[in-house]
């Protein structure tokens, strides 16, 4: 399984990144290299295998009650703001898709 | 007297006994900054009218009787990806080079509740992602022991902070290494503890499955120190685990007859620096002579490990890492735009750096329809092998020791071209965040040319104690841990 320029293009895309062309040829290689590497793992048979996700076995924690707890100001939460209307964080107009 | 070389746990005992005042120390250790982090650069931003003041603070706690905590006017140094109230965490990327959080982590909570010092925020690889430090936006942090070297990643700042005596303590985080493999560069001692021991919030996520936080300390007591304090369940994190914190310090008996230590011989074969193995077999023998019983295991998936790795890894980062858009905070491109979707892919593109781009493209791929099943999720079985291969291990011993790295620090700029290259330094370590168990990594030898050699003890889950009572005893059997660089 290699990886093209497309696929790299499009996964650019999907990672919200603006890459220039010489970036997507120079991670384009890059990436090739290394999902060459990984395919090492299609070695091993896994079909059997149960896949881990959690490091330790825990079953779905819930909150014991909806209490309100500390909460940020909106001072606080629009300290970091790059671009703040108080009390909204103020972005550029959203565009149709294309 | 140079107060900043001193361990916590003697630090703690001059304190207690009146000997020297929390300012005084802290005043060393700023001292010695000032003195070497010009030539080292561990650190990114630094406190220290904070220190000071948190110092005297203390100091006049203690003098009014009042009870003090564990790590009471200690110093420590805090790696750059954990969240402090007011001072910013910038995760060594421009990304959030201006974010100041508005909470506190909750181990950096603990540390500040016992009493400890805050010195400053060190320097890491950007976003955790790297295993020589080179890769921070900022500048590289260079190893005290050979300032041509680097001092290893992620938590390279913190790790030379250490070596170089520009802290008493000092916290990091592993992933995949970043705790262990700067520990075994730079000389020092760094605990990886079980996946869910210490809280993960406020911690900026890299790797959900995979990140914890853990001590960067001179020697193996204060390890167990550090870890008595940050351990513990959280309700912020629903990932700690609800499980008592024993008192780690009575872990370190010096007792370790009869103990059945595990070699992996997929780990001392080749690739393995002749240096490196010399320093391990002859810490085998010492082991052996304290009364250990050696005994050849097999961890037949290790080689697998690094691709299972940097597929979930990833993964988990380009999720983790899809928060940083420029809308509400971090970094948002000053271009013109064409709107939000522009605006995104803009500021991400500016705001991090190359390694972070790779990753979060490697991730993406992974988890995109098509080949999700391929990749990630056959990861994520290869995930059970590497655990179940430490499992079988265990039924044989009670530890497994092996590298921390196959060679010692490299120099500064010999591998960043080479993005897979840098990825296999860490074939000793990631098989251990996949497997979520604890490692503790501290120093074993010297290279021909005066590099620190180190190696880790593993455990099983939650069994600390054992590898903290096998580091210990073979540390206070040898003189690794007294030895410090000529800077």
């Amino acid at each position: 399984m290699s990886i093209s320029k497309q696929e790299v293009e499009h996964i650019a895309l999907l990672s919200r990144l603006a890459l220039t062309p010489e970036e997507i040829e120079k991670y384009t290689e890059q990436l090739q290299d290394i999902v060459a590497y990984a395919e090492k793992i299609q070695q091993l048979p896994l079909d059997e295998v149960e896949p881990m996700s959690h490091a330790i076995r825990m079953t779905n924690v819930m909150r014991e009650e909806d209490a309100v707890g500390k909460m940020l100001t909106n001072e606080q939460a629009l300290a970091n703001a790059p671009d703040r209307a108080d009390p909204y964080f103020r972005v550029p107009k959203v565009t149709d898709p294309a | 007297m140079e107060l900043e070389k001193l361990t916590a746990h003697e630090c703690r005992e001059k304190l207690e006994k009146k000997e020297i005042s929390s300012k005084e120390l802290t005043q060393s250790v700023l001292e010695r900054i000032d003195a070497v982090e010009d030539r080292v650069e561990a650190y990114i931003n630094l406190m220290p009218q904070e220190a000071i003041k948190a110092a005297k603070a203390i100091d006049e706690r203690r003098a009014a009787g009042e009870p003090l905590g564990p790590l009471a006017g200690i110093p420590i140094a805090l790696k750059d990806v954990l969240c402090l109230e007011g001072i910013p965490a910038t995760c060594a990327s421009r990304m959030l080079e201006h974010f100041v959080p508005p909470y506190t982590a909750t181990a950096v909570e603990k540390v500040l509740g016992a009493g400890a010092i805050p010195v400053g925020k060190t320097n890491m690889d950007e976003f955790a992602m790297g295993s020589s430090t080179e890769t921070s936006a900022f500048h590289p942090t260079y190893n005290p022991w050979n300032l041509d070297y680097v001092p290893g990643g992620s938590s390279g700042g913190s790790a030379a902070a250490i070596a170089a005596d520009e802290t008493v303590l000092a916290l990091g985080t592993d992933t995949g290494g970043s705790i262990r493999q700067p520990a075994g560069f730079c000389g020092v001692v760094g605990l990886k503890p079980t996946y869910g021991r210490v809280s993960r919030y406020g911690l900026i996520a890299y790797g959900s499955s995979l990140d914890q936080i853990g001590p960067l300390v001179k020697d193996v007591e204060d390890a167990a120190l550090l870890l008595n304090v940050i351990a513990g369940r959280d309700e912020r994190d629903c990932t700690s685990a609800d499980l008592p914190v024993p008192d780690y310090t009575q872990a370190l008996t010096g007792d370790i007859r009869g103990l059945k230590v595990g070699l992996p011989k997929e780990c001392f074969g080749e690739g393995l620096l002749p240096d490196v193995k010399t320093a391990l077999d002859e810490a085998a023998k010492k082991l052996e002579a304290l009364g250990a019983e050696i005994v050849e295991v097999s961890l037949p998936h290790t080689e697998y490990g690094i691709a299972a790795y940097y597929l979930v890894a990833t993964a988990e980062a380009s999720s983790n890492l899809a928060r940083f858009d420029g809308v509400v905070y971090g970094y948002r491109t000053p271009d013109k735009v064409e709107g939000l979707v522009d605006m995104y892919m803009k500021s991400r593109a500016q705001g991090f750096g190359p390694e972070v781009k790779r990753r979060i493209m490697l991730g993406t791929f992974v988890l995109s329809s098509g080949f999700y099943d391929a990749y990630y999720l056959k990861a994520c079985r290869v995930r059970t092998l590497l655990r179940r291969d430490f499992e079988a291990a265990f039924e044989k011993v009670d530890t497994v020791l092996m590298p921390t790295s196959p060679t010692p620090a490299f120099k500064v700029g010999e591998i960043s071209d080479d993005p897979l290259q840098m990825y296999l330094m860490d074939v000793f370590t990631v098989t251990l965040n996949m497997a979520g168990l604890p490692g503790i990594a501290l120093p074993c030898g010297f290279s021909r040319e005066g590099l620190p050699v180190g190696m880790q003890f593993i455990g099983k889950v939650f069994d600390e104690e054992t590898i903290l009572r096998a580091a210990h005893a073979f540390e206070q059997n040898t003189e690794f841990h007294k030895k410090k660089p000529n800077l």
